[in-house]
């Protein structure tokens, strides 16, 4: 089961809050509810469930209603209609001790402008979960201290907030919510406020720190590379709704409506994509068995200039060149193994596009992807200059239909 | 008809709702009497009591913590003029009455204004009774406070109460409202109780604003206790009214004097703990 589910929550601010969700279930829009009741409609029939273990991120502009979708989540915003179930419970059901418990002890938040205490130092600040708690107090400075250590700020504790860098507050922040060790993590905007470079420290930090304590994190932010770079699966909104959730390559290759598809086109694609996204088929293939023969019949029939040689487990050996073929041929060599390069490119399937560009200039094959020694695919450079275009996988299929053949050979001088 | 001609009896009201208060609730009044005048009396022994020379040595140490050894100095020196020019006890019994009320005002204004920072209906509510607290004529309350209770210190202070008040309860309500929305929310994230984020978040951060309205209800207090000086609450405000009734310059300077010295160093004295609270928050 899925550690948190949304079902169908709403959340309208204003007087007449139940007589708009009525009206949107009634499936009015978002404008005309508005004006016809004077509310705020910030979140609508929004359902999604976050895995144990993933980072889920919700993508959306300034209004979109990401954060206050996060906050109902912990029941800081009460959804106006609607479940959130955490673990199997129906959060909206507890008492308003119970719902104290569960946010000390499963879900700890991190806020865009930090949300520190100035008036305490670094240490009392990431002791807070544990102080509500009533934690012992030496535990509390443990396993505070712990949690300052995992964020890089031991040596900081007595300091106060404003005596820190943006970055460093919200590391401040971060150790804060790690020190409850609550399972769910709520990340609003978390790194909006840092700069760029500060910004992106803080993510590759965040990705190290989820594979050493693979928690279960709810990361809202505006900021789609953000949401690609972090986010095991996206949640796009907008206007109050979500419009779509994928990965960040099913977002990107088939975007929900034209809403998404404007919002993906300045995407960083080659940051994004990997080379599984956009490998194809690899067709020009050869037994090793097979022969010289078989191997000038293969290309003249797929009219080709260059063949990947496998094992029949789909090992990759190496590849064979039309003129060695050729030359193999005359000279009545039975076997590939003489003519084969061995020299062959080849990339795994999870490496980034950008990291594809100089292998495939290098490259007088499509780059081969191999995963655990196994061919499983092909990049031709068309495919990869089409893909950092931003074509689309519809658009893509139709011009390799149109080109089957000839495509596997551009690589190929 | 005449608008002149129509006579909306408001003060006859006002009349008959305060002969019904003193027959019915007589035994209130004499209780709040009883505990405010032993109150008062316990506090200006203390400060009478004891040789000039000792008081003033206290208070003088109080203003070198509070700020420093130059402020002490003033502090020393200045107090020492009081008793040269003969008002140290008028003066010490002003001081008694200014704290008794203040202390009173800041327990009755604080709390106040804390309902009203987190309760908009009881905020609206508030907000005009405050600002016709403020705004009536500051006499007008010694009117009814004398029929309460009588001539004497206990009226004084009780319409003390009632001018110096606001500025606590509003300057509270401010000060906690200005605190960042997401730091009080951080603290509800981490399921503390609206108690615990009253207590160690909101009031620890709304600390130097909520300092800056006691310190008004001091300064509103002092100024308030020496009109009620008229009413037979004693202290400089009845030296200053005798020299006012005889046409004394002298004697009423000498009591203006006395209550410039005892007003610099009741305002900066809370002044210094105000911003000691707030060198902290504003980092």
């Amino acid at each position: 089961m899925s550690l948190i589910q949304v079902r169908d929550i709403h959340k309208v601010f204003g007087r007449k809050a139940d007589k708009a969700v009525e009206m949107l279930k009634e499936g009015q829009d978002r404008e005309s509810v508005e004006a016809a009741t004077g509310t705020t409609p910030a979140v609508i029939d929004a359902s999604f469930d976050v895995e144990r273990g993933e980072i889920f991120v919700v993508m959306g502009l300034s209004g979109s209603g990401k954060s206050t979708l996060v906050r109902c989540l912990n029941l800081i915003h009460r959804p106006t209609s609607g479940q959130v179930v955490i673990d199997g419970i129906d959060i909206g059901t507890l008492s308003p001790a119970e719902l104290r418990a569960l946010r000390s002890e499963k879900i700890s938040m991190v806020f865009q402008h930090f949300g520190l205490f100035p008036h305490r130092t670094v240490l009392d600040n990431a002791m807070w979960g544990l102080e509500v708690r009533q934690v012992p107090m030496n535990e509390r400075r443990t396993r505070a201290l712990e949690a300052l250590r995992l964020v890089g700020l031991d040596g900081w504790e007595d300091s106060y907030p404003g005596e820190l860098s943006g970055g460093m507050q919200q590391r401040v922040g971060l150790a804060r919510a790690l020190a409850t060790d609550a399972d769910i993590l709520l990340m609003d905007e978390a790194f909006s406020a840092l700069d760029p470079l500060i910004r992106s420290e803080m993510q590759e930090q965040l990705v190290n720190l989820q594979q050493e304590l693979q928690k279960t994190i709810v990361f809202i932010t505006h900021d789609l590379n953000e949401a690609m770079y972090l986010g095991d699966r996206i949640a796009m909104m907008k206007d109050g709704r979500i419009v779509q959730i994928g990965t960040a390559e099913e977002i990107l290759q088939d975007p929900a409506n034209d809403y998404v598809e404007a919002f993906v086109q300045d995407v960083d694609r080659s940051r994004v994509l990997t080379a599984s996204a956009v490998m194809e088929e690899p067709i020009a293939t050869i037994l090793r068995r097979e022969g010289p023969k078989a191997a000038l019949k293969h290309m003249r029939e797929r009219q080709i200039t260059a063949l990947f040689v496998v094992d029949p487990n789909r090992r990759l050996i190496g590849a064979a060149l039309d003129d060695d073929v050729i030359a193999a041929v005359r000279s009545g060599s039975g076997k590939l193994d003489d003519i084969l390069h061995y020299d062959v490119l080849t990339v795994s399937p999870d490496t980034p596009l950008v990291d594809l560009l100089i292998p495939a200039a290098e490259s007088r094959l499509p780059l081969a992807v191999v995963e655990d020694g196994r061919l499983v695919g092909v990049i031709p450079r068309v495919t990869l200059l089409a893909a950092l275009g931003g074509s689309h996988r519809d658009a893509m299929e139709d011009q390799n239909a149109a080109v089957a053949t000839a495509t596997p050979s551009t690589g190929v001088e | 008809m005449n608008l002149q001609d129509v006579r909306i009896p408001i003060g006859d009201w006002v009349d008959a709702m305060v002969d019904w208060l003193t027959i019915n609730l007589v035994w209130m009044f004499d209780g709040i009497s009883d505990i405010l005048g032993s109150l008062i009396d316990a506090l200006e022994t203390a400060l009478q009591f004891p040789p000039a020379l000792v008081t003033i040595a206290v208070l003088a140490l109080i203003a070198l913590f509070a700020r420093n050894w130059k402020f002490s100095l003033f502090t020393a020196l200045s107090f020492g003029l009081i008793v040269t020019m003969g008002q140290w006890e008028a003066a010490m019994s002003t001081l008694a009455l200014v704290l008794v009320a203040s202390i009173l005002a800041v327990l009755l204004g604080v709390p106040l204004g804390i309902i009203a920072a987190r309760n908009q209906a009881f905020s609206a509510l508030l907000r005009p009774v405050l600002d016709f607290m403020q705004t009536m004529p500051s006499f007008v309350y010694l009117i009814p406070a004398i029929i309460f209770f009588g001539i004497g210190k206990v009226p004084g202070v009780v319409a003390t109460i009632v001018f110096s008040m606001p500025p606590g309860a509003r300057l509270t309500e401010l000060g906690l409202r200005q605190v960042d929305a997401e730091v009080v929310e951080a603290g509800e994230a981490f399921g503390a109780s609206p108690a615990k984020i009253l207590t160690r978040v909101q009031i620890p951060l709304a600390l130097p604003t909520i300092m800056a309205g006691i310190n008004q209800v001091i300064m509103l207090a002092l100024s308030m206790v020496v009109i009620a000086g008229i009413v037979g609450a004693g202290g400089l405000g009845a030296e200053v009214f005798r020299g006012v009734t005889r046409l004394n310059v002298g004697l009423g300077f000498e009591g203006g004097l006395s209550v410039v010295i005892l007003a610099v160093f009741l305002d900066r004295v809370t002044g210094a703990f105000g911003s000691k609270a707030s060198s902290r928050t504003s980092k």
